[in-house]
């Protein structure tokens, strides 16, 4: 256990716990975004390089800028909640803890066979460009035609009825 | 007088790298990776905040006289000394902060958009072997640091509780997370001709030269083209003008950056500075050939003066373009965007593919140059409005 | 040298983490953000046994996480315009106000 992943961890752990705990919508993006970039120095501590680097753009760049405007096209910041919590918010904290006793108990018993790999893969940007391409080239189609799905889905739900054109009196 | 020899030459190239492996030679082998790190790092800290401080009088002097004015004069010879009048300035204002502000976000704000203007300096090829860290996704890494920026912005918008700032934050968002689609792909078609991530790659691979005649990527017409849309789509992730409706101040009074004052607005202002200084290193390393002479009969120069040189000249012209041309609403910006540029850099990547498989020749500049003039040129007749002049109709979000 | 199990029970926790705010919070917003939270665990559980795992040149853990960050960012953006949509007929974001579950 290195400093350096205890370091990350804590930071990592800090970030989503503030992300889902803090009364302040914009507080709980910020501190995804802490979670976030976090989690994108332990995939650069674990050598996957361009994973990590993806993280940031993607995660940080794209989807809490999106949940940043969600936020204040919803105005959900300004309404004071008089609850911040669920009233069931009890049960969904114990079914958590019920399922972080069971990954755990998987992992404690479960990692033992797995052998110890010292040596840093090497993962040079050509080898995924070539997965891509070659092993992978259907999945990279179909996450294409997702991502346009996607594009289009949330355009239309989003947009609204449109303006009428002639404004006359009511 | 130093005599021009080959090996006095190199070592004035090298001399920042020969210095750093003198002095780590003095350094305990325990403390050596943290001190070759500071090394490294030190130069560009010191090196990019001074030219920020020439870079402000150059820019209020050069426009100045292109609005038919004097710039500052008053302090020191022609005014020399008033980058370091602004600087007591700042640091000695009152650090005022709104009451109703949030407190912790107000304040990591501007931290937090210095340390991402900074981080972008990491990947950049300032000379012949002096970059600070060689990684294998060097450009990706870029535009990850330039997408930290944008939270940033955000935090200091919304923290200021004010319908200005948040006004601002919200648009400068908006346009900058536009132009990152076309600045990306725009920059993309260098990492195509090269077949690498690596910052470093990209400029050796354009420090080559064929009959005295450098092999830059803008020398070729999916470069030339590359390097236009970038450079515009650089101004616009800087909010410089044309492009600074987010901070235009006869528009909304400064922005998101309104209610900063003193030391926390200096560090904005350095950080736009030092963003668009990034860029233009980007650019210059994606486009211009890094730090290779232009000619091959002028390799005796140093590297790193040829990096500076084309910084400056990048400057200039961005300083240019700000006194010259008025500022674009938001609605035709995010139209240049969306409509314009995404399609020319799409087709750019498309006339960058084609170059690759033509074989070497006359053939493939005619015609990557005649398809990029025709679908410029077809983009921009299609895109003008015939003259419509109905009802402007407004979209908002409920 | 941190071994594999640390990164494993990381991951775990913050998925937890993701799965008590998802079941928690009021916001429609904060739930999303839960589960995006819970898709980054896991992808970081994909790459701690990409690492360690014994066979790191077949790279099956990088892909997947690179198209499970796509994947992601699509169903944040439709799972956000989704919400946005409810907020125009019910005005709020809340997920147990009358107006948000009214059919």
């Amino acid at each position: 256990m290195t400093l350096v992943f205890l370091l990350l961890a804590a930071i990592t752990i800090l970030g989503f716990g503030a992300a889902m705990s803090l009364r302040n919508p914009v507080h709980c993006v910020v501190g995804l975004t802490l979670g976030l970039l976090g989690l994108a120095a332990l995939y650069l501590q674990l050598g996957a390089q361009f994973v990590g680097l993806t993280q940031v753009l993607v995660y940080v760049g794209a989807v809490a800028i999106l949940i940043i405007f969600a936020i204040m096209m919803t105005r959900s910041s300004e309404s004071a909640e008089d609850q911040t919590y669920s009233h069931s918010w009890r049960a969904g904290v114990v079914l958590a803890l019920a399922v972080f006793a069971v990954l755990g108990w998987a992992v404690h018993f479960g990692s033992t066979s797995i052998p110890a790999q010292n040596v840093m893969p090497e993962l040079p940007v050509q080898t995924i460009g070539d997965a891509l391409l070659h092993r992978f080239v259907l999945p990279l189609e179909i996450i294409a035609v997702l991502l346009t799905a996607a594009l289009i889905g949330a355009g239309v739900l989003a947009l609204q009825d449109p303006v009428p054109e002639t404004r006359g009196p009511r | 007088m130093i005599v021009l020899s080959p090996s006095n030459i190199e070592r004035i190239d090298q001399i920042f790298v020969l210095t750093k492996h003198w002095l780590m030679g003095y350094v305990p082998a325990v403390a050596q990776p943290l001190t070759s790190a500071i090394l490294s790092v030190l130069p560009v800290l010191i090196a990019f905040p001074a030219i920020f401080a020439v870079t402000t009088l150059l820019e209020r002097k050069g426009l100045g006289r292109i609005q038919n004015r004097y710039g500052p004069n008053r302090t020191g010879p022609w005014g020399v000394l008033q980058p370091m009048a602004d600087g007591v300035k700042s640091l000695t204002k009152e650090d005022i902060v709104p009451a109703t502000a949030d407190r912790w976000v107000h304040f990591f704000a501007p931290v937090v958009m210095v340390i991402a203007a900074f981080l972008a300096y990491s990947v950049l090829p300032i000379g012949r072997n002096m970059v600070v860290v060689n990684l294998s996704s060097g450009v990706l890494f870029f535009f990850a640091i330039g997408a930290l920026v944008e939270v940033a912005i955000f935090m200091a918008g919304w923290s200021s509780r004010s319908k200005y700032s948040l006004l601002g934050a919200m648009r400068a968002i908006a346009q900058m997370v536009s132009y990152e689609t076309p600045l990306v792909l725009a920059g993309l078609v260098a990492v195509m001709a090269t077949g690498s991530l690596s910052t470093v790659s990209i400029v050796e691979a354009q420090a080559q030269y064929s009959h005295y005649l450098p092999n830059w990527f803008v020398f070729t017409p999916w470069g030339f083209a590359g390097f236009v849309l970038f450079m515009i789509a650089a101004t616009a992730e800087s909010n410089r003008s044309p492009f600074d409706l987010p901070e235009g101040e006869s528009e909304i009074i400064a922005g998101y950056f309104i209610e900063y004052s003193g030391f926390k607005f200096a560090l904005f202002f350095l950080a736009e500075y030092l963003g668009m200084f990034a860029t233009s290193g980007i650019a210059i390393t994606l486009f211009l050939g890094g730090w290779s002479a232009p000619f091959s009969f002028l390799t005796w120069v140093p590297s790193y003066l040829w990096f500076f040189l084309k910084l400056l000249a990048i400057t200039c012209g961005f300083i240019w373009i700000r006194g010259t041309l008025p500022r674009l609403r938001m609605d035709q910006l995010m139209h240049f965007a969306w409509k314009f540029m995404l399609p020319m850099t799409l087709l750019n990547i498309f006339a960058a593919a084609a170059w690759k498989f033509f074989p070497v020749g006359i053939l493939r500049w005619l015609g990557c140059a005649v398809f990029l003039a025709v679908a410029f040129v077809l983009l921009t007749r299609g895109l003008k409005k015939r003259g419509d002049v109905s009802v402007r109709q407004y979209r908002f979000a409920d | 040298m941190t071994p594999l199990s640390s990164y494993l029970l990381l991951s775990a926790f913050l998925f937890c983490i993701g799965l008590a705010g998802a079941l928690s919070r009021r916001s429609a917003i904060l739930v999303l953000i839960g589960i995006e939270i819970m898709l980054n665990a896991a992808n970081l559980n994909f790459i701690a046994f990409w690492r360690f795992g014994p066979a790191p040149s077949a790279i099956t853990g990088v892909m997947f996480t690179i198209f499970s960050i796509a994947v992601a960012a699509a169903e944040a953006a439709v799972g956000l315009s989704i919400i946005l949509a409810v907020y125009r007929r019910a005005r709020t974001t809340d997920l147990e106000s009358r107006e948000a579950t009214r059919s």
